[in-house]
C-alpha cells in the first residue's frame, strides 16, 4: 500500500516529466517550434517593453499557483503605472479565485477597490464558503493524522503531514505548510521520499524568501546516494540559484543556472519559468565570469542555448558582449531593465548586476591596448568623456584596471606593474613588519615572565 | 647625643667603606637597616652630613642622606637647593654604587623632577634624567622606572629630540626585580614615549609604541591604556589610513570595552574611511569638544590634512596629468591655488612624484623613480637582515631559555604523557636500530 500512496505523492512532477520526454521522442520538432512560438511572443513583449508597458498576460502565462499571484502582486505594486497595476490585480484575482488563498484574495481585493467593476470586489459569501470547507478539511486531515499515528504506520504518517503541508500551502499559510513538510523527514524511509520532502520544503521556503532553507534542502537532496532524475537535479540547480543570486553571490549562481539542463521546461513554473533561468544566469553569467568562462560556459553550452533561445534579447547581449559590441550590448541590457526591476527575484538585484556587467565591459575594453583614446572610447560606450573619465577613475582606484588617465590629452595609459621594483618594496616592508611583530612579541613575553600584569587595586 | 652619634658614625662608616666591593655591599646593609634613623634626623643636620661627603666618591652614603631630605614636599627656597644638588650628584655619581640601591635612587630622581616641576623648570631636569637612567640600567635594553619620568618631562619640555636616543633603543628586558618597575610605569612609559614619536613626527614608531601599551598583558583597563589607544587610532589614520584590528593577543577586556571608551574617535576613523572631506569635517567638528577635552584636536587637524594628502595620492594612481582645478574639485579643496600648496609641500615631502604646469594649470604625476638599483638599497637591506639575524638571536635564546623552564617542562610533561605514549618508546628503538 505504502508504495502506492508513494506514487501518488511523486506523481505530479513524473507525469509532467514523461509527456516532457514524449515530447522529446518527437524528436524536437514540437519543441523548436515551441520555441519560436515563445520567442516571437518575447519579441512582441520586447516592443512593448520600450512602450514602457510588459505584456502581462504573456508574462503571467509562463507561471502558475502561487508564485503567479505573488508576481503579478509584486508587478502591481512596483510598476507606478494604474493600468498596468489594475491590469496585473485582475489576473490575480481570476487565479485566486480559482484556488483556496483567501487571504491573498482580501488583499487583491484590498488593492483593487471597486476599481474594476462590481465583478471584482468583494464576494464575502464565496470567502466564507471557502473557508467553511477548508475547516472542514483540516479537521479531517488532523483526525486522520492521528489515527496513522496512533497506529505508528511511518508511511502514513508521512503522507498525512504531506496532505497537511499541501493543504496550508494551498490556503497560503506558509509558515504551517512548512513545519509540516518538515516533519516528514523524520518518516521518510526513502530517498525518493526524501528527495520529495525536500523538493516540497524548498517550494515553501522560496515562496517565504528564506533562501538559507533553500540551500539548505538542495544540499540535503544532492546528498541523497540514489541517482537523481536529470528533472530532480535540474530544479535544485535553479532552487540552488535563485538561493545564491538573493545572496549576491552572482559568480555561483550563474553556475547553477548555467548547468541547468533543458530538461525542466515548464515543469518548475510554481517556481521558475525557463525564460527566467535564461535571464537569470545569463545576467548573473556577464557580471561575474570571465571570458574564457563566459565562452566556454555559457555560448558554447549547449544546453544553455535551449534557455538562452527563449530570451533572444539575453542572447543577443551575451554575444554582443562577447564580441565587444558594447554599445548595443548595454542599449539591450536599458531595454531590458524595466521589465527586469519588474522580477520578483531580479529587482533587488538588478542594479547591482548592471553595474557589474558595466565594468565588466570598460575593463575589458581596456585590456588589449597600451593606450586608449577617451574619445572613442566613449563614443563605444554611447556616454560623454568626462562620465567616462569618472568611472574609469573609480576603476582604477579600485584596481580593476592597471592603467592611468592623461586628462590632459584625453588618453587611457596602460600601466605594468615592475615586478622588481615590486619585489623590493615587498620585502622591504616585510622585513619591516616581521620586526616589528617579533619585538612586540619578545616585550610581551618579558612583561608575562615578569608577571607584569595590569591588575585592578582593589579587590 | 646618642643620635649625634650615630649619624657621625654613619658618616665615617660611609667614608670608610665607600672602597672595594665587598665594603659596599656591607655598607649598603647598613644603609638600609639604619633608613628611619637617618630619615628621623632634621634637614639642618643631613645637610652638615651630606657636606662631609663628596658625591663621586661616596655615591652611596650620600644617595641615602640626600634622599632622606627629600621626603616631604619642600619649600621653594629649598627645592631649588635640592634640585641644583640632586643634579650635581646625578651627573658625577658613581655607577656601580647606586646600583646596589636601585629603589633609593629611584626615588631621589622621582622627587628631583617633582621639585623641578615644583619650579616649573621641566628643561633643567631632562639631561640629568637621561643620565640616571644611563646609570641605573645595567645594559640598554632594560626598561626603568625612571624611563617614563623622563619622558615625561621631555614632553612637557617640548624637548622631543633629546629624547630620540632613548627611544630609538629598543627595550626588552623587563625586570621589576632589577629596575623595580610596575606595570604603570611601563604603561607610561609607552604613552609618554608614543607622544614623543608624534612630536618627532615619527609616527610609525609611535604606533608601535601605543600597540605596547594596547596589547600589555591586563585584567582590568587602565585610563593609560584608553588614552593610548585613542592616540593610535588617530596615529594609525595619519600613517596607515585605517585602524587595524586588535591582535589576537589583545587581553580581553581591551577588546570588550576599549571600542565603548573611545566612540568619538571610532565615528571619526569610520568618516576617514569615507574618504569624503566634508563627512570628515562634519565629524571632527561634532566631536570637537571630545576631542579639545582629550587634548588630541591639533592631532585631529593633522588627520584631516592627511586625508587631503592621501587623495591626492590616490590621484597620482589614476593620472597622468589632472589639471588644479580637477584636483581641487575632486580632493574637495577651496580653491586650484590651496591645491597647488598641497602638492608643492607633498612634492618637497617626497611624499609623490610630480611636476606642477603652471602655464596650462596642469599637473603631471610621475612614477615612484626609486630603481633599486643603488648601492644604497643593498646596504639597507644588508643592515635589515643584519637586524633579523640579530633579532632571531634572541628569539632562539628565549625558545631556549623557555625549554629549560621548570614550569613550562612540567606543564608540557604532564600533557604529553597523557598522550603520546610512543614518544617514550621511539628513542630506545632508535638506539637500538644504530647500535
Amino acid at each position: 500500500m505504502s508504495s502506492d500512496d508513494d506514487m501518488e505523492v511523486m506523481d505530479p512532477p513524473n507525469v509532467e516529466a514523461e509527456e516532457e520526454q514524449e515530447q522529446q521522442k518527437e524528436k524536437r520538432k514540437p519543441q523548436e517550434t515551441s520555441t519560436l512560438s515563445l520567442s516571437s511572443k518575447t519579441k512582441e513583449h520586447s516592443q512593448e517593453v520600450s512602450n514602457d508597458q510588459m505584456d502581462i498576460e504573456a508574462y503571467a502565462s509562463l507561471y502558475k499557483k502561487r508564485t503567479k499571484v505573488s508576481r503579478l502582486l509584486f508587478i502591481a505594486n512596483h510598476c507606478n503605472n494604474e493600468a498596468m497595476e489594475l491590469e496585473a490585480l485582475r489576473m490575480a484575482h481570476e487565479e485566486i479565485c480559482k484556488g483556496e488563498n483567501t487571504s491573498h484574495y482580501k488583499e487583491v481585493c484590498e488593492k483593487i477597490n471597486g476599481r474594476l467593476g462590481p465583478a471584482f470586489t468583494l464576494n464575502q459569501e464565496w470567502i466564507d464558503t471557502v473557508d467553511r470547507r477548508a475547516e472542514q478539511r483540516l479537521e479531517r486531515l488532523e483526525i486522520e493524522l492521528n489515527g496513522y499515528k496512533t497506529n505508528l504506520i511511518k508511511e502514513s504518517i508521512r503522507m498525512g503531514y504531506n496532505d497537511l503541508g499541501d493543504f496550508y500551502n494551498e490556503r497560503g499559510d506558509l509558515q504551517q505548510a512548512f513545519k509540516n513538510f518538515v516533519r516528514t523527514r523524520d518518516y521518510c524511509t526513502t530517498s525518493k521520499h526524501i528527495i520529495s520532502m525536500c523538493l516540497n520544503v524548498i517550494l515553501v521556503a522560496i515562496n517565504l524568501g528564506q533562501f538559507h532553507h533553500v540551500s539548505n534542502y538542495v544540499a540535503k537532496a544532492e546528498q541523497t546516494p540514489d541517482n537523481l532524475e536529470p528533472l530532480i537535479v535540474a530544479k535544485l540547480k535553479v532552487a540552488a540559484g535563485l538561493a545564491y543570486l538573493e545572496n549576491q553571490k552572482y559568480k555561483l549562481a550563474a553556475r547553477k543556472f548555467v548547468e541547468t539542463s533543458p530538461d525542466l521546461g515548464a515543469s518548475f513554473n510554481d517556481v521558475i519559468a525557463a525564460q527566467d533561468v535564461a535571464t537569470y544566469g545569463g545576467l548573473c553569467a556577464l557580471a561575474s565570469f570571465d571570458r574564457a568562462e563566459l565562452k566556454s560556459k555559457v555560448i558554447e553550452n549547449r544546453n544553455f542555448k535551449n534557455y538562452l533561445e527563449l530570451v533572444p534579447e539575453v542572447r543577443e547581449l551575451i554575444h554582443d558582449f562577447y564580441a565587444s559590441r558594447y554599445a548595443s550590448c548595454l542599449g539591450y541590457l536599458q531595454k531590458l531593465k524595466t521589465n527586469l526591476t519588474l522580477d520578483i527575484h531580479l529587482h533587488d538585484h538588478v542594479e547591482s548586476l548592471y553595474t557589474l556587467i558595466r565594468h565588466k565591459a570598460l575593463i575589458q575594453y581596456t585590456t588589449p591596448f597600451i593606450s586608449v583614446n577617451l574619445n572613442r572610447m566613449a563614443d563605444a560606450f554611447k556616454t560623454t568623456v568626462v562620465g567616462l573619465e569618472k568611472e574609469l577613475a573609480a576603476l582604477i582606484m579600485e584596481n580593476q584596471i592597471q592603467a592611468r588617465i592623461d586628462s590632459h590629452n584625453k588618453i587611457l595609459h596602460a600601466r605594468h606593474a615592475d615586478q622588481r621594483n615590486g619585489t623590493f618594496q615587498r620585502s622591504l616592508q616585510t622585513g619591516t613588519d616581521f620586526e616589528r611583530e617579533t619585538r612586540a612579541m619578545l616585550v610581551r613575553a618579558n612583561l608575562l615572565k615578569h608577571d607584569m600584569v595590569v591588575r585592578g587595586t582593589r579587590k | 647625643m646618642e643620635n649625634t652619634d650615630s649619624l657621625d658614625n654613619l658618616v665615617a662608616q660611609v667614608q670608610g667603606l665607600s672602597g672595594c666591593t665587598e665594603d659596599l655591599a656591607h655598607l649598603a646593609s647598613i644603609l638600609k637597616q639604619s633608613e628611619e634613623a637617618i630619615s628621623a634626623k632634621g634637614a639642618p643636620r643631613l645637610h652638615i652630613a651630606i657636606s662631609l661627603l663628596d658625591p663621586a666618591v661616596h655615591s652611596l652614603g650620600y644617595l641615602f642622606f640626600l634622599d632622606a631630605q627629600s621626603c616631604d614636599p619642600l619649600p621653594k627656597d629649598q627645592a631649588e637647593e635640592f634640585l641644583n644638588t640632586a643634579i650635581h650628584f646625578i651627573n658625577v655619581c658613581s655607577k656601580d654604587q647606586i646600583q646596589l640601591a636601585p629603589e633609593k635612587f629611584t626615588m631621589l630622581c622621582k622627587s628631583m623632577k617633582e621639585s623641578a616641576l615644583q619650579l616649573n623648570s621641566p628643561m633643567r631636569v631632562v639631561l640629568p634624567l637621561h643620565n640616571a637612567i644611563l646609570k641605573l640600567q645595567p645594559s640598554p635594553q632594560y626598561l626603568t622606572a625612571l624611563h617614563a619620568e623622563f619622558f615625561l618631562v621631555c614632553v612637557l619640555a617640548k624637548c622631543y629630540t633629546s629624547a630620540s636616543v632613548v627611544l630609538e633603543e629598543q627595550i626588552f628586558e623587563i625586570d621589576p626585580k632589577k629596575c623595580l618597575i610596575t606595570p604603570k610605569d611601563f604603561l607610561l612609559y609607552c604613552y609618554y614615549g608614543g607622544m614623543l614619536c608624534i612630536g618627532l613626527k615619527k609616527f610609525a614608531k609611535a604606533l608601535e609604541f601605543f600597540h605596547h601599551a594596547i596589547t600589555a598583558p591586563a585584567t582590568v583597563l587602565s585610563a593609560i591604556v584608553v588614552e593610548s589607544y585613542k592616540k593610535f587610532i588617530l596615529v594609525s589614520l595619519i600613517e596607515n589610513g585605517q585602524v587595524p584590528s586588535f591582535p589576537k593577543y589583545t587581553p580581553a577586556v581591551s577588546i570588550r570595552y576599549l571600542k565603548t571608551c573611545t566612540q568619538d574617535y571610532l565615528e571619526l576613523a569610520n568618516s576617514f574611511s569615507t574618504r569624503n572631506i566634508s563627512d570628515l569635517q562634519r565629524c571632527v567638528a561634532s566631536h570637537e569638544d571630545a576631542f579639545k577635552k582629550d587634548s588630541n584636536l591639533g592631532l585631529v587637524k593633522q588627520v584631516v590634512s592627511s586625508l587631503y594628502k592621501r587623495n591626492i595620492q590616490r590621484l597620482t594612481q589614476t593620472y597622468v596629468t589632472l589639471s588644479l582645478e580637477d584636483i581641487a574639485s575632486t580632493v574637495q579643496l577651496a580653491s586650484p591655488k590651496d591645491a597647488e600648496l598641497y602638492i608643492l609641500r607633498m612634492i618637497q615631502e617626497g611624499e609623490i612624484f610630480a611636476v606642477i604646469n603652471q602655464k596650462d594649470g596642469m599637473v603631471c604625476f610621475h612614477e615612484d623613480p626609486e630603481q633599486y638599483k643603488t648601492t644604497d638599497i643593498t646596504q639597507r637591506l644588508d643592515e635589515k637582515i643584519r637586524q633579523i639575524i640579530s633579532l632571531e638571536r634572541k628569539v632562539t635564546s628565549m625558545d631556549e631559555h623557555i625549554s629549560c623552564d621548570q614550569a613550562y617542562l612540567s606543564r608540557v610533561g604532564r600533557d604529553r604523557s597523557r598522550y603520546d605514549l610512543e614518544d617514550y618508546d621511539l628513542v630506545p628503538q632508535k638506539m637500538f636500530q644504530t647500535s
